[in-house]
């Protein structure tokens, strides 16, 4: 059975129609493995190979990656969700009650919305802190910190805007408590205010703008900012190797691997 | 078989070396420069991969035995009390509670995010050294200043709540400046070797930690102070 799915899959792999999509061909040699991650427009972001300590569990937790799934799961559950939904009052909130009691799954699917967009703020939280600590941010890697911080921004304002959606109470007056901060900017306070909500409360025309920005112009931001902070990665020379401890400091520890290797680029970026 | 097969099959291990022009101003100190390597598919990517299954498989339990809230429609007309920002933005709200919406909401923030911006672009939070190891004098009157200035600040206005939390770090930078970098306690060699943006960050994460658990748990009714397993 097992040999047969095999014998099949790499009749697949050197069939011609499977050759004319993925380019770098069948074969497990180093080249081949290079060149699936070279010729392919969406992995090509990331190095075709990685430092062998950078995968274990306690280098990243994998953090970063964990953020970008839950990103996957809000962006496939969002998608579904949106077939069920009206941005208008009040048929957003009865959506909500159809989506519990009417809708197939439907509940599941806005619990695993709900619980992704939690996990998504605290994993990006956690990732911050990750770095900062394991020295991360480090040159020449200073405008990777950067993009993630505007990620960080990013998930914020995604998770917020989608707070108003289900248009129950919690909804409306955790925005009317959080929209209300903007009305205290010096001078466009209100201005401020008035063009976040489309209007001097929380209504309608809100919820149609935390919509729009929630499923559309967010997003589309998020995406194209993962794929810099990804790629970035990539062209800083790989993941940080080298712990932030002290050397100097640490008599003890310098004779450990962790803080006597040191790449060159690592090198290069000392002042 | 296809037309279109790669005209190499190599199977080399090797990366390419890397050069390292040495100027008057660089220590030349390469330790080591192999470290090993691997292909980045299938061992990243497989890694990856099974990370996120294993956080899929923990989201959906968590979808099929919690739910997600939902209170009653939308009335402007009844406020909640307390009507609560969502979980992270509490911690903010808790300054509201403190400071005019001016400081609390719009200065606040403010200045964490650009904080936050150009943390790697000051040479004070890319040196490693112990704060107290260089420069003794002068970065323990900076200390005092700093520690008591928002220390005296914090207590004027009655913000408890955040004083608490940079008590503790004061305390503990104390005790990193008055330890010796030979300390026989592991604990207080490793609170000597600490630079300041280690202690700054520190701050921050305690900070952000306690007043978003106290806004979410421990605020009731007029924001007043309750205990959670007391409703």
């Amino acid at each position: 059975m097992q040999s047969r799915i095999s014998t099949n899959l790499e009749r697949l792999r050197a069939s011609r129609l499977w050759n004319s999509i993925f380019r770098s061909g069948s074969g497990t040699s180093t080249l081949h493995r290079s060149m699936a991650i070279q010729q392919n427009v969406f992995l090509h972001i990331l190095p075709t190979k990685v430092r062998r300590r950078m995968l274990n569990f306690d280098a990243t937790w994998y953090l970063g990656t964990l953020t970008l799934g839950t990103f996957l799961v809000l962006v496939i559950t969002g998608i579904l969700l949106m077939f069920y939904y009206h941005p208008s009052v009040p048929q957003a909130y009865f959506d909500m009650k159809d989506l519990r009691y009417v809708v197939s799954s439907g509940l599941f699917l806005r619990n695993l919305h709900r619980w992704s967009a939690h996990a998504m703020v605290l994993l990006a939280f956690a990732h911050l802190f990750r770095v900062f600590y394991r020295g991360a941010y480090r040159p020449p890697r200073e405008f990777n910190w950067v993009v993630g911080i505007i990620l960080l921004l990013v998930t914020l304002l995604l998770s917020y805007t989608g707070y108003l959606l289900p248009w129950d109470q919690l909804a409306f007056w955790a925005i009317t408590v959080g929209s209300n901060i903007s009305s205290a900017v010096p001078f466009v306070g209100q201005k401020i205010h008035f063009l976040l909500l489309g209007g001097n409360l929380v209504n309608a025309n809100a919820l149609l703008r935390f919509y729009v920005l929630h499923c559309v112009i967010l997003p589309l931001a998020a995406v194209m900012l993962i794929a810099v902070h990804f790629w970035r990665i990539r062209k800083d020379g790989g993941l940080y190797v080298q712990q932030s401890e002290p050397v100097a400091q640490c008599a003890e520890e310098t004779a450990g691997p962790a803080t006597t290797e040191e790449t060159a680029e690592e090198v290069m970026a000392k002042p | 078989m296809s037309d279109y097969v790669a005209g190499v099959s190599s199977d080399a291990k090797k990366s390419p070396k890397r050069v390292v022009f040495v100027t008057r101003r660089t220590s030349a100190h390469v330790r080591s420069q192999d470290e090993e390597q691997v292909q980045t598919y299938p061992e990243a990517l497989f890694r990856a991969a099974l990370a996120v299954q294993v956080l899929v498989i923990a989201l959906v339990l968590m979808s099929l035995f919690f739910n997600a809230p939902l209170e009653g429609i939308a009335n402007p007309t009844v406020t909640p009390n307390p009507a609560k920002a969502p979980w992270y933005f509490l911690g903010l709200q808790e300054m509201l509670h403190y400071f005019p919406p001016v400081v609390a909401g719009v200065m606040i923030p403010g200045l964490l995010v650009v904080a936050l911006v150009v943390i790697p672009y000051f040479n004070i939070n890319i040196r490693p050294d112990g704060v107290f190891l260089k420069d003794r004098r002068r970065n323990l009157t900076i200390f005092y200043i700093i520690a008591g200035g928002l220390s005296l600040f914090l207590w004027f206005f009655d913000v408890y709540v955040a004083l608490a939390p940079t008590l503790a770090v004061a305390g503990f930078l104390l005790i990193a400046a008055y330890s010796a970098p030979q300390s026989t306690s592991r604990f207080r060699r490793y609170l000597v070797s600490r630079p300041v943006s280690w202690w700054i960050m520190t701050w921050f994460l305690l900070e952000l930690t306690v007043l978003t658990v106290v806004g979410t748990f421990f605020r009731g009714p007029g924001w007043s102070w309750v205990l959670p397993w007391r409703s």
